[in-house]
């Protein structure tokens, strides 16, 4: 077991460095003068001059790079100067509402999807079955930010059950339930479409596991239906559903991007949309970095996951 | 089939997928007047009036009202999904074409070329889809075109995986050497052979990827990157939209119920070409078998044979079907047996003649749907299995009857460890704790000659040979000692050598244990070791009943005959071994007279007269042939 997160841990480094690579190279590609790009337009000659030496920009271009690495492997993602602070600080700050938003989100939707997948390959061609087919449709069909819209107009202005936007009430919030009801509905709206995804994969792998031939062995030993539903086949279909929940955490994490601005979430995603629309570049490269490498450290665990359920799984 | 023939196929399969068309009425509609909208009379889209702005949805002349800046929004969702929907589909299109050429190129050159082309996917996949799309903007700076190239880029892997998957197994198919081997070059292979066959690939593909694309672009334009002022798609509208949500929230949420019509409409179209195209993962291809199988409401009104007394098992009239397209497939045709206490039933024939169903459908395991009970009665002692509830059925399997499977690599689940799955059975029928359970479990594993059977119990069954987990099915099946075990072809799956180990331990199980025993295999061999009666059955009915003995000296059926000649018995020399001509006839088509009688070489006119009954032949023998006497 320790043994096989190692190999995966080593298998990360590779990947880590191919992100890596892409993020430097992408920004690379900005037409223009970088530093220019970076301090934006209003910056003095000196700070012109002093980013120039940092950047290494007399350098070559693989050069550059490993300054860049070494950089950000200490924590140094320069400083952003639309905010005048250093990117760090910013995405610190930042990364725990993106973190609990995404996170929250990913339970839901894994609950609900799993769920919804297993009823609906149980009750095939039921009435039920179609139900849950018709709102997985109607789900993975959803543009989120507009579901994020209609649920505040409902939620927020018309009963004022859950707040509208922001992560804690502004006078004397911040508490574990005030969080929590400012969750509410940005982690619903932000795990619709994933629970479609969801939902439908586990149908169909419920669908053929509930055909195995150890299926029927174990409703020939008298095993209660339940059992057989949930010990013997959801147990083999979450071996392949598993990286299909990893795959998703990637969009739900993008897709966090619409509801932190939808619901005025102070998380990387709106801080990303912002760096955008200011050209604030090592910003940007900053959050796009860190939270690609969460990505991945994601999918390293739904990996040992997958291992610890399959036994067969050797690499 | 010409390409004309195709079409028209597709249209009638297609349309028969009733959502799917559906969602193409729907996407033709928003497709039509979107084309239409110069023609249409619609204000200007961009026309600003103050005066009438926010107006309600529904008002005199506006009928979706107007934005804050009195523009009409009825004009303006008809031009902005005008953009949206072309947005999508370039960019569809180019994720298209780039990732094919990619997919291609690496699936047909392989090796090195594909190593470097995957490993780049490998890395942009890596991304989170958004956080990609977002930094590629972030470089070309927000616009409609820059959100479009964002998005395409974004989608190209998808493309270039599946289309690589279907073309590395092209290319392993020996037609592309043979296109080779005729003068073709690469690129002409690629083009015309590689390509039209990676096509449907590719639609499929593209029908997923096309909503997301355009839920995407939509969403960049919602953030301020995509679509700028003027210019405006629906994602920029709800963008704009959602400032003044509070006071006239139908200026944003309108465009958000067009995208959902527009993104509906195409993955409706698109689950109908995935199905289309890719049967088997259609939603309905895969039925899901209910706990057990489905029993006509009057099953046992048609029960005529008689019962007889203080017989384990007995089985009357018992028809099974497969009912497909109300089309039934009848495996079981009438069938009527019993099983004597601690005696061994041989029942006998090809595959597909209805055994294995007879044998399921005692514990009603018969996959259903598509199978049925349609008649019959199924006595356990007194008890009727017909009809039973399932938690009575539960009750009685694996305590009351026990089956061993045939393929001893797929019947264990592969999860779950060889002593789970020994105890949960002992601990569903036997009042007793876990640990006795174990303990149980591993007695039992040493009854079947299981080595180091205690640490067995923590073994999982991949760890195990075929026959070793053949062994640990019947242990399972002994776990309760049951009255009657059914073995459906237990030895069929495993090597000759072990074939005859697995024999010998059921022949020395069943002197220890004293159950009765069903087995069923298609070798007369395996069943002579074993077995003391015999049933032989053809299309799904019983052709022949006596003893091991009787049938051995004189089998009665030509069937019979012709399926025993088709043993070597070991020792005798220059033996002719039979092939049986021809196929048994089809289930759902059973001819009229003897089901056997198109490849018998005694058949005569009378036999394909009128159905042939099984009828007594001696004391204890029965035959279901009318040449039976004169033959023997």
């Amino acid at each position: 077991m320790l043994g096989y997160i190692l190999k995966r841990l080593t298998y990360m480094v590779p990947v880590l460095i191919g992100i890596s690579v892409i993020v430097f190279l992408i920004m690379e590609m900005i037409p223009g003068d970088p530093a220019q790009v970076i301090l934006g337009s209003y910056a003095t000659p000196e700070n012109l001059a002093r980013i120039r030496e940092s950047l290494g920009l007399d350098k070559p271009l693989i050069q550059r790079y490993f300054i860049w690495l070494t950089n950000i492997l200490q924590g140094d993602f320069g400083i952003s100067y639309s905010l005048e602070r250093p990117v760090s600080d910013e995405i610190l700050d930042r990364l725990f509402p993106t973190l609990l938003l995404a996170g929250s989100s990913l339970v839901l939707c894994s609950i609900f999807g799993l769920l919804a997948g297993i009823v609906s390959a149980v009750k095939q061609y039921k009435i039920t079955d179609k139900l849950i087919t018709l709102f997985v449709l109607i789900g993975i069909s959803t543009p989120s930010f507009w579901l994020g819209l209609v649920l505040v107009l409902i939620f927020s202005v018309k009963f004022s059950i859950f707040p509208a936007s922001g992560m804690s009430a502004i006078y004397g919030g911040g508490g574990f339930l005030d969080i929590l009801h400012h969750l509410i509905l940005p982690s619903f709206t932000l795990a619709v479409v994933a629970t479609g995804v969801i939902a439908r994969l586990t149908r169909s792998a419920m669908l053929e596991i509930l055909r195995q031939d150890y299926i029927r062995t174990a409703r020939a030993k008298g095993i209660d239906e339940r059992k057989v539903i949930f010990k013997h086949a959801f147990k083999n279909a979450l071996v392949n559903i598993i990286p299909v929940i990893g795959i998703q955490a990637g969009f739900v994490i993008g897709g966090a991007v619409y509801i932190e601005m939808v619901f005025q979430w102070p998380g990387i995603g709106r801080m990303l949309v912002n760096a955008i629309l200011t050209r604030d570049i090592l910003l940007v490269q900053g959050g796009v970095v860190v939270v690609a490498a969460i990505y991945v450290l994601i999918n390293l665990t739904a990996d040992i996951m997958q291992h610890v359920l399959d036994p067969r799984i050797k690499t | 089939m010409t390409f004309f023939k195709k079409i028209r196929t597709f249209i009638s399969k297609f349309s028969r997928n009733r959502l799917a068309l559906a969602g193409l009425l729907m996407l033709l509609l928003v497709i039509i007047v979107v084309l239409c909208a110069p023609i249409l009379p619609l204000q200007e889209p961009n026309e600003t009036n103050l005066a009438n702005r926010l107006q309600k949805p529904f008002g005199e002349n506006y009928i979706l009202g107007t934005d804050h800046l009195g523009r009409d929004i009825l004009s303006r969702i008809i031009w902005g999904t005008r953009v949206s929907l072309a947005v999508g589909i370039v960019a569809t299109l180019f994720s298209a074409l780039v990732g094919t050429v990619i997919g291609i190129v690496s699936g047909f050159y392989g090796k090195i070329v594909d190593n470097v082309l995957m490993r780049g996917i490998d890395m942009i996949m890596a991304f989170p889809y958004m956080l990609l799309a977002l930094s590629i903007v972030a470089v070309l700076g927000p616009g409609l075109m820059n959100a479009l190239f964002a998005i395409a880029i974004v989608n190209i892997p998808f493309f270039a995986r599946n289309v690589r998957g279907a073309t590395v197994g092209l290319v392993r198919l020996e037609y592309v050497d043979a296109s080779r081997v005729s003068g073709l070059n690469n690129f002409e292979i690629i083009f015309k052979e590689l390509l039209p066959n990676v096509m449907p690939v590719i639609i499929i593909t593209m029908s997923t990827t096309v909503g997301w694309m355009i839920l995407e672009t939509a969403g960049l334009s919602f953030l301020g990157l995509g679509a700028q002022p003027p210019q405006a798609d629906l994602g920029s509208m709800l963008g704009e939209g959602r400032k003044m949500v509070m006071v006239a929230p139908h200026v944003a949420t309108i465009p958000g119920l067009m995208i959902l019509f527009v993104v509906i409409a195409i993955n409706l179209v698109g689950d109908g070409l995935r199905d289309y195209f890719d049967p088997k993962l259609s939603s309905g291809a895969l039925l899901s078998p209910a706990a057990f199988t489905d029993v006509a409401d009057n099953a046992l009104e048609y029960v005529k044979a008689e019962k007889i007394k203080n017989t384990p098992l007995q089985i009357r009239n018992l028809n099974t079907w497969f009912i497909t397209d109300n089309e039934p497939y009848k495996a079981v045709n009438d069938v009527s047996f019993h099983l004597s206490q601690g005696e061994c039933l041989g029942v006998m024939g090809e595959s597909g003649s209805g055994k294995s169903v007879t044998a399921l459908s005692i514990a009603s395991l018969v996959a259903s749907p598509p199978g049925k009970i349609v008649s019959g009665s199924i006595l356990l002692e007194n008890k009727e299995l017909v009809g039973a509830s399932l938690s009575e059925l539960q009750n009685i399997r694996g305590k009351d009857i026990a089956y061993i499977f045939q393929n001893p690599l797929t019947t264990l689940n592969p999860l779950l460890k060889i002593g789970e799955q020994l105890a949960e059975t002992i601990l569903k029928h036997q009042p007793v704790s876990r640990g006795k359970a174990y303990d149980t479990a591993e007695e039992l594993l040493k009854n079947v000659h299981i080595p180091n059977a205690r640490s067995r119990l923590n073994s999982y069954p991949f760890q195990l040979s075929g026959g070793m987990r053949q062994r640990v099915g019947i242990a399972m099946a002994l776990a309760n000692n049951p009255g009657i075990i059914i073995a459906d072809e237990p030895t069929t799956a495993l090597d000759v050598t072990i074939q005859a180990q697995i024999l010998r331990l059921m022949d020395e199980l069943r002197g220890k244990y004293n159950n009765s025993l069903i087995f069923i295999s298609h070798d007369f061999g395996v069943i002579s070791e074993l077995c003391d009666r015999i049933i032989v059955m053809y299309s799904g009915e019983i052709v022949e009943i006596g003893t091991v003995d009787e049938i051995y000296k004189a089998a009665l059926h030509p069937y019979t005959k012709k399926l025993m000649s088709c043993v070597p018995e070991v020792g005798r020399k220059n033996q002719k071994i039979e092939a049986i001509k021809g196929l048994p006839p089809a289930v759902n088509k059973l001819p009229s007279g003897c089901f056997f009688a198109d490849r018998c070489d005694f058949a005569i006119e009378k036999c394909r007269e009128h159905n042939i009954p099984l009828r007594e032949f001696g004391e204890k023998r029965k035959v279901r042939c009318i040449r039976a006497e004169e033959l023997t």
